[in-house]
């Protein structure tokens, strides 16, 4: 089985190979290491000269590959912690993803910035936030979110070397070590894969995406969609699954891969069939992507949509403190208690 | 052309000149209401726009900053589509999206956000780098981003892997209305030493003198070892608009014993001079009249958002 780890590392060996132009900057990447997490392990030794280990400057490294990709290479930046991306803010925000747009679309910048993400391993309130929030929405950003379904590495492959514009990939810490779950022969869940509606020319993310369909093999029409992206969907099965066998509720798990641009077709297609909507996250829950989710559930599905319902961490820093993390971060329990409320 | 010849002279006249006409030209008409936004002229600091890249070759990159009219019409940018970028204009340098803050045309780019230009002008040097095609980058600077921390983020990283690229500090003493001395400890020289970049230094408003030294600079950073040049300026208008809190009598000081244009004049004939004169004014009456009657963009495509 592969890992959601090597299934990266295999997309970045793939982008390297396939063009000449990929760059890697990051702190720490070179081996013996390979990273903090271990994602380019390997990439120095087969590409020297194209891997390059940086200072800790995670703004300058950020605005650097953003001139760097202007002038026609793919520079891919990784981020050590997603906490950190923070610092680079900036340069995403008035930079890498203004260029294009406001140069007339004179300009592109074909960056793609990764970066783990998440908690549940002690590492406390700055080295385990799940701050994509804060970059959704960011016009001329498109965010992507990996899960253990499906292709990571192609999800990263493809980014880097089919995108025009600069993708925010945010990968997950505790993703890393899960085994992926083939859409064909995963015993557990009926998978379907569908490509997410691109959206309208000249906009930034008009590359195709999937988005995974999950429900229990055999089971009954759901009665409840629950949409989720990242490790959460990894927790969505979990609770799919117990809800399934011991209270008969049933579940369709909707997991995009891209956050931004927005794109709910898949998730309205499951509600309105469902009418009840879950928006499950590991971020802070206010203001967070499940809200989005939902205020554009309701305004498409009006009445229709009977319930709605959001799930993220508290809006509490995340203590480093095993017992006390687990409060603030989103469960399984907590998934299947909204469920239940809900039906 | 050789550069002491009549010739060359007149040619760096003529853009000193242009740039000085158009500055003017956009301080006059901005309280009529013809530009959006706000604007930065370069007023009293056009030696340096075209004592550094007159010496530019095709292939080079510049990223300018907020204060960037003189750097494009120094580059070759045209009049016309600058004027109609501040009108916001569909002929505009970026059809009137970016406004006076944000130019590319060509290898010409410019950000309103201070020192966030830096690594990415750095990074644009080290992708030519990477390329072999022998292109250089001038990243340009004013003192008071001299407080930005992404800055010497990016000058550690221009030297360690020597990025061909040409920083110019231009120090008018002065960031929007702080002067220098409220907002810099310790020495701008010092700064760029500190991570082993050469630096050049001048006090002057005479665009032959910065000709060359930007020159040699430059092609010391073409030869893959990045450059710095403080050149000590001053800036004889207000930040923007109207909004210059210095004593009248300080300008006016500044801009008997300052003027890069009447420096630049005393070593033209007069007839040349003011034929020179004549045909600038027209280029650049003719520039923002088109400007004027251009159309405003329309195109903008909304269906997204509607959804
Ligand atoms: C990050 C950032 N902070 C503040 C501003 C607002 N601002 C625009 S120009 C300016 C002064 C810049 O001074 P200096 O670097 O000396 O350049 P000068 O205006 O003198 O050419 C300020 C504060 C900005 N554009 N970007
Ligand atoms: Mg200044």
């Amino acid at each position: 089985m592969t890992t959601v780890l090597e299934s990266l590392n295999s997309g970045l060996q793939r982008a390297f190979s396939t063009d000449a132009r990929v760059l890697l900057l990051g702190e720490d990447v070179l081996d013996p290491y390979g990273g903090a997490f271990k994602v380019t392990r390997g990439l120095s030794t087969a590409y020297p000269g194209r891997v390059i280990a940086t200072p800790i400057s995670e703004a300058g490294i950020v605005g650097l590959a953003a001139g760097i990709a202007l002038r026609g290479l793919r520079p891919v930046v990784e981020i050590m912690f997603g906490d950190f991306l923070t610092l680079a803010a900036d340069q995403l925000i008035n930079h890498a993803a203004k260029f294009r747009w406001m140069y007339n679309d004179q300009a592109r910048v074909p960056l793609v910035v990764r970066t783990p993400m998440g908690g549940r391993r002690g590492y406390g309130p700055t080295h385990s936030q799940t701050l994509e929030k804060h970059f959704l929405g960011t016009p001329g950003l498109e965010i992507l979110a990996p899960c253990a379904v499906g292709d990571p590495g192609k999800l990263l492959s493809e980014a880097i070397l089919t995108g025009e514009d600069p993708v925010l990939f945010i990968e997950n810490k505790l993703s890393y070590l899960q085994s992926i779950h083939e859409p064909q022969s995963d015993t557990e869940f009926e998978i379907t894969q569908i490509e997410a509606a691109q959206p309208a020319q000249g906009v930034p993310g008009a590359r195709p995406t999937p988005v995974y369909l999950l429900r229990v093999h055999g089971a009954p029409p759901p009665v409840i969609t629950l949409t989720c992206y990242g490790y959460m969907v990894d927790l969505a099965r979990q609770a799919a699954q117990r809800l399934a066998f011991e209270q008969e509720v049933f579940v369709e798990i909707v997991a995009p891969t891209r956050l931004a641009p927005i794109e709910t077709g898949a998730i309205l297609t499951s509600a309105r069939q469902t009418g009840r909507l879950i928006a499950l996250e590991e971020g802070g829950v206010s203001f967070g992507w499940g809200a989005e989710v939902i205020a554009r559930a309701a305004q498409a599905l009006g009445p229709r949509l009977l319930a709605a319902e959001r799930l993220g961490a508290l809006d509490l820093p995340i203590p480093s403190s095993g017992p006390l993390e687990a409060q603030v971060l989103p469960d399984v329990e907590r998934i299947m208690r909204i469920s239940q409320k809900i039906v | 052309m050789p550069p002491t010849s009549n010739d060359f002279n007149e040619m760096l006249y003529r853009r000193l000149y242009l740039i000085r006409l158009f500055e003017e030209t956009v301080i006059e008409n901005f309280v009529k209401g013809v530009f959006y936004g706000t604007t930065h002229t370069c007023l009293g600091q056009e030696a340096n726009a075209v004592g550094v890249l007159t010496g530019l070759a095709a292939q080079d990159i510049v990223f300018s900053n907020h204060r960037s009219h003189g750097h494009f019409l120094a580059y070759g940018g045209d009049p016309r589509s600058l004027f109609a970028e501040l009108m916001g204009k569909a002929s505009g340098v970026c059809g009137g999206r970016g406004g006076s803050q944000h130019l590319h045309w060509r290898n010409f780019y410019s950000n309103g956000v201070q020192g966030g230009v830096a690594p990415v002008g750095t990074g644009m040097a080290l992708a030519e780098k990477f390329k072999n095609s022998g292109a250089a980058a001038v990243v340009f600077l004013g003192d008071g981003t001299l407080g930005e921390g992404v800055l010497y983020e990016t000058l550690n990283m221009a030297a360690l892997w020597q990025a061909p690229v040409l920083y110019v500090v231009e120090n008018n003493r002065i960031a929007q209305t702080t002067p220098v001395e409220l907002s810099l400890a310790g020495s701008i020289p010092a700064r760029f030493a500190a991570f082993g970049i050469p630096v050049g230094e001048l006090d002057t408003s005479d665009v032959t003198e910065i000709l060359p030294e930007a020159q040699a600079r430059l092609s010391a950073a073409r030869n893959g070892e990045p450059q710095a040049l403080i050149l000590h300026t001053c800036r004889f208008g207000p930040h923007s608009k109207g909004d210059d809190t210095r004593p009248t009598e300080a300008l006016a000081e500044m801009r008997c014993r300052r003027d890069p244009v009447t420096i630049q004049a005393s070593r033209l004939e007069p007839s040349a001079r003011l034929k020179i004169e004549r045909e600038t004014q027209a280029v650049i009456h003719a520039a923002f009249q088109a400007a004027l009657e251009d159309p405003f963009p329309t195109d903008l495509d909304l269906s997204e958002n509607l959804k």
